[in-house]
């Protein structure tokens, strides 16, 4: 591997840290008494907010329509993430150091998976806590449920709200992207040297 | 000022013994026509220099004394909306202040509980000279006391009494870095240095009747106030006063009124020497004798009540010792400098060269020199003394004086830019002159009768000249009627160009005697939200729903509750019975802007509680009936406030139900 090459693979693994830097994904909602609106934060070893009230504030809010509580104690989730995230970090800086050049597009494939895994938990998680709503609830409004947006924006009651990623997702694209342009810069280095591997055998 | 209010008939006097005045009325009231003339055609143009857009913010607070009510008000300027109002000397049961077991002990008084006051002089916090948003003090009148106010979080934080003060008109009056206030006394009393009880006859005012001009001691960074010491002055009454500033900042300065020293009839009695005393005091130096050990210690019994912070529980402190300063022991201390009788205001303009006096009963402003101060007091150019304070000669002090003003001129203040204003009570005017050359160069009318005006910082060495605000003791005819008692009225006044125009009236509550304004960005940013619950250390707190709890000790009852959006934990109470002392101690768990919770019983024969997010309050019930007695939220908090709600079953008198208590069924969980 080219150490060019090495380096960018380096910077791929630890640019996952930025997972332990910022949230990965952010909610934002908004309703007419909350002008300043209210975020929930969404980390890869914690649950938080715009400030230090707003999950209770948003448990406050939910609580009307039945929502269950949302505590970070009950996302096991958020206890092994972080390994797995170490797990990507330092594999990617064992397969960087060691050249390992084969290992790379599986290192960046099972990334893939993992982030891929990741999104889908965080759906389910959204469906259900959007729909498993105690049935005594104070509000109830039949057929209605409250899936937060998975991506983009969506009306719910009074609030309007809000779905983007955060930074921290930012950590996992670049990974995912420079360990792609490494493999590929390493394929068409390859390639260029058994071309001219052959031209010497053709001559 | 209200002295003059009741002297209705002096005030006729006043008018034919002003009949040289009467001329120079006409040019007044000519012009004042012309005025009210520029101001209906000023009208649109008011309209649009008033208007803050809905959802838009005032560019100044300011703060009214409530008078007679015993709050401070707060406004916007330039809209006129009222923002708050912020008890102080009265209870509220409007927020529970004076009422709840927490708030209590700020009205205790060597007097006992004194749950109201008349409350006359707000005084913005000094860094340099200047407001620096962080405290306001105010006086209450009638048992001297002074109370410092909290602006980030617009509560009231401190209250100390004055001993040795009878009314505490006088009163507060902070020096340019906040190093003191200083508060003087309205009535002299009996006083002696022993401090023991004497039987002193009204006949014996000139013996034996003092003054008192209170030093109290502000901390730097936490505001808390001590009395240092006391002056102990002739006695006479002390009216108003203010601080000098630049080359005067050493000296504050203090109206005085019954020089005569009459113990009786005083609007006759104290209305005999032509002239009253304006009364110097070098601040600076009294500070230094007191550090120096001049002063007597004397027996003394003062409340000084403070609110913690971090429990939101005020605490009385007693406190027993004063140490006096005497004049006639501290050379240099103090000098008296004539002014004409009866004098009201005293104002400092922002060079701290000119001291402005208003004599309510004077045709003149006379305007004294502090130079010139400087120089008498140098060459000694006494014209007598009082108790060995040296009178200085009035013409050598004098640097000018403002013919025809206008008719009772109360107070002074200054826009900045080399002008001053005066509140005219008699001939109900603002009058602008030249600091210059003491000439008056523009009137308008108020409506009626002004008493004090404010101009934003007015008081500091540098106003904010944009706006000036008179607030009139008489309304008549300016708003619709409603009935015998009317609201006291503000008008905003824009100053900013060469005529005074007339922008709004606005209805001010109880009666504000003076003002302070202040610009919003010193404060606004610094406004607290809530109170964090995790630094809530208040003794009965209860920060879990878990932890909430009903517990008996003797006939005495503790509800540990909690309040969130939207139910009372817990809400179903049992084991109480009729006579029994309940203590609800309620806890708001939220942690979110502008959500508080309030508390009530049915007929509790107390108050309500309002209880910010955070923060602990505790009301006490003695129920008087046996039955259930519903309890709930009195603060529209959610959709769901008016299920906020709950039952206490109270049993007779002898008759044992365990105490029990629940919410939604069950015992309150995690
Ligand atoms: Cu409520």
């Amino acid at each position: 591997m080219k150490t060019l090459h090495k380096l960018l693979l380096l910077a791929a693994a630890i640019s996952l840290g930025l997972l332990f830097l910022f949230p990965m994904w952010k909610i934002y909602v908004q309703a007419p008494q909350y002008p300043e609106g209210l975020q929930m934060h969404i980390w890869v070893n914690k649950i938080s907010g715009s400030t230090d009230y707003s999950l209770q504030n948003f448990n406050i809010l939910n609580h009307y329509i039945g929502m269950e509580k949302i505590q970070p104690d009950s996302f096991q989730e958020l206890t092994y993430m972080p390994y797995i995230v170490f797990f990507f970090m330092l594999t990617g800086a064992l397969i960087a150091l060691a050249g390992a050049r084969r290992l790379v597009l599986p290192w960046v494939f099972l990334l893939m998976v993992a982030g891929a895994a990741g999104l889908a938990d965080f759906y389910m998680w959204l469906h259900k806590f959007g729909t498993n709503l105690d049935p005594h609830a104070p509000i109830i409004i039949p057929g209605m449920t409250y899936i937060p947006p998975f991506i983009g924006s969506k009306q719910l009651l009074n609030f309007h709200a809000l779905s983007l990623p955060g930074p921290g997702s930012i950590g996992i694209a670049l990974a995912v992207v420079l360990g792609l342009a490494v493999f590929f810069l390493e394929r068409r280095r390859k390639g260029a040297s058994i071309k001219s591997a052959e031209k010497t055998l053709v001559l | 000022m209200e002295t003059l209010y009741k002297k209705v008939n002096k005030a006729a006097l006043l008018l034919a013994v002003a009949a040289g005045a009467a001329l120079q009325s006409c040019s007044g009231i000519e012009s004042s026509q012309a005025n009210t003339a520029v101001a209906s055609q000023a009208d649109a143009d008011a309209a649009t220099k008033v208007y803050v857009a809905p959802g838009k913010h005032d560019e100044l607070y300011s703060f009214m004394s409530g008078g007679f009510s015993g709050q401070v008000s707060v406004y916007g300027i330039p809209s006129g909306r009222q923002l708050k109002v912020i008890p102080v000397f009265s209870q509220n049961p409007e927020n529970g202040y004076g009422y709840t077991e927490e708030s209590k002990a700020m009205l205790n008084t060597s007097f006992g509980f004194v749950p109201w006051d008349d409350l006359h002089h707000p005084k913005l916090s000094r860094t340099d000279g200047m407001t620096d948003g962080r405290w306001l003090f105010v006086n209450a009148n009638n048992t001297p006391r002074v109370a410092r106010l909290d602006l980030k979080t617009f509560e009231t934080a401190e209250i100390m009494e004055i001993p040795n003060s009878a009314g505490n008109h006088c009163s507060p009056y902070p020096t340019n870095d906040n190093e003191y206030v200083i508060a003087g006394t309205r009535f002299s009393v009996p006083i002696n240095v022993e401090g023991k009880y004497e039987d002193v006859n009204f006949s014996e005012y000139k013996d034996k009747f003092k003054g008192s001009i209170s030093f109290v001691k502000v901390d730097k960074k936490t505001g808390d106030m001590d009395l240092d010491f006391q002056v102990l002055v002739p006695g006479f009454d002390y009216d108003l006063a203010n601080g000098g500033k630049g080359p005067s900042s050493d000296w504050v300065f203090f109206t005085t009124y019954n020089t005569e020293q009459a113990s009786t009839l005083k609007e006759i009695g104290a209305s005999q020497n032509d002239k009253d005393f304006l009364a110097a005091i070098n601040w600076k130096l009294a500070a230094k004798y007191a550090r120096e050990g001049k002063t007597h210690e004397m027996p003394a019994y003062y409340y000084h009540n403070k609110l913690d912070e971090k429990t939101h529980i005020a605490t009385s402190e007693i406190k027993k010792k004063v140490r006096i300063l005497l004049p006639e022991e501290c050379p240099g201390l103090m000098y008296l400098i004539p002014v004409p009788k009866s004098p009201h205001g005293i104002d400092v303009d922002p060079s701290g060269e000119f001291m402005i006096v208003s004599g309510k009963l004077a045709s003149i402003i006379p305007v004294h020199s502090f130079s010139n101060m400087l120089k008498t007091i140098e060459k000694k150019d006494f014209i007598g003394d009082v108790g060995g304070i040296p009178i200085l000669r009035y013409e050598s002090v004098l640097a000018g004086e403002v013919k025809e003003p206008g008719l009772g001129p109360l107070h002074t203040e200054f826009d900045g830019k080399g002008n001053a204003y005066t509140s005219m009570f008699v001939s109900s005017e603002v009058v602008k002159w030249k600091l210059k050359d003491f000439k008056v160069v523009d009137r308008i009318p108020v409506y009626y009768s002004v008493g004090h005006l404010v101009i934003p910082g007015g008081d500091t060495k540098k106003p904010y000249g944009k706006y000036l605000i008179a607030m009139n003791k008489i309304t008549k005819d300016r708003y619709l009627p409603t009935g015998p008692e009317l609201a006291h009225s503000a008008q905003l006044i824009d100053i900013s160009g060469e005529k005074m125009k007339l922008l709004l009236d606005f209805p001010t509550i109880g009666e504000p005697h003076y003002a302070q304004a202040i610009e919003a960005g010193k404060i606004a940013p610094n406004s607290v939200k809530f109170y964090s619950l995790e630094e809530n250390s208040h003794p009965q707190a209860t920060k879990k729903e878990s932890d909430t709890r009903v517990e008996r000790k003797g006939n005495q009852v503790h509800v540990y509750m909690t309040a969130i959006r939207s139910h009372l934990t817990p809400d179903n109470i049992e084991g109480v019975n009729v006579g029994d002392e309940v203590y609800f101690h309620v806890t708001n768990l939220e942690q979110d802007w502008d959500v508080p919770h309030g508390f009530a019983i049915m007929g509790n024969n107390n108050a309500e509680l309002l209880i910010m997010p955070g923060a602990t309050q505790t009301l006490k019930w003695v129920p008087q009936k046996a039955g259930i007695v519903p309890m709930y939220c009195t603060d529209f908090c959610s959709a769901l406030h008016q299920e906020m709600q709950g039952y206490i079953k109270v049993s007779p008198k002898g008759v044992k139900t365990p105490v029990a208590f629940s919410t939604g069924g069950k015992k309150p969980a995690a």
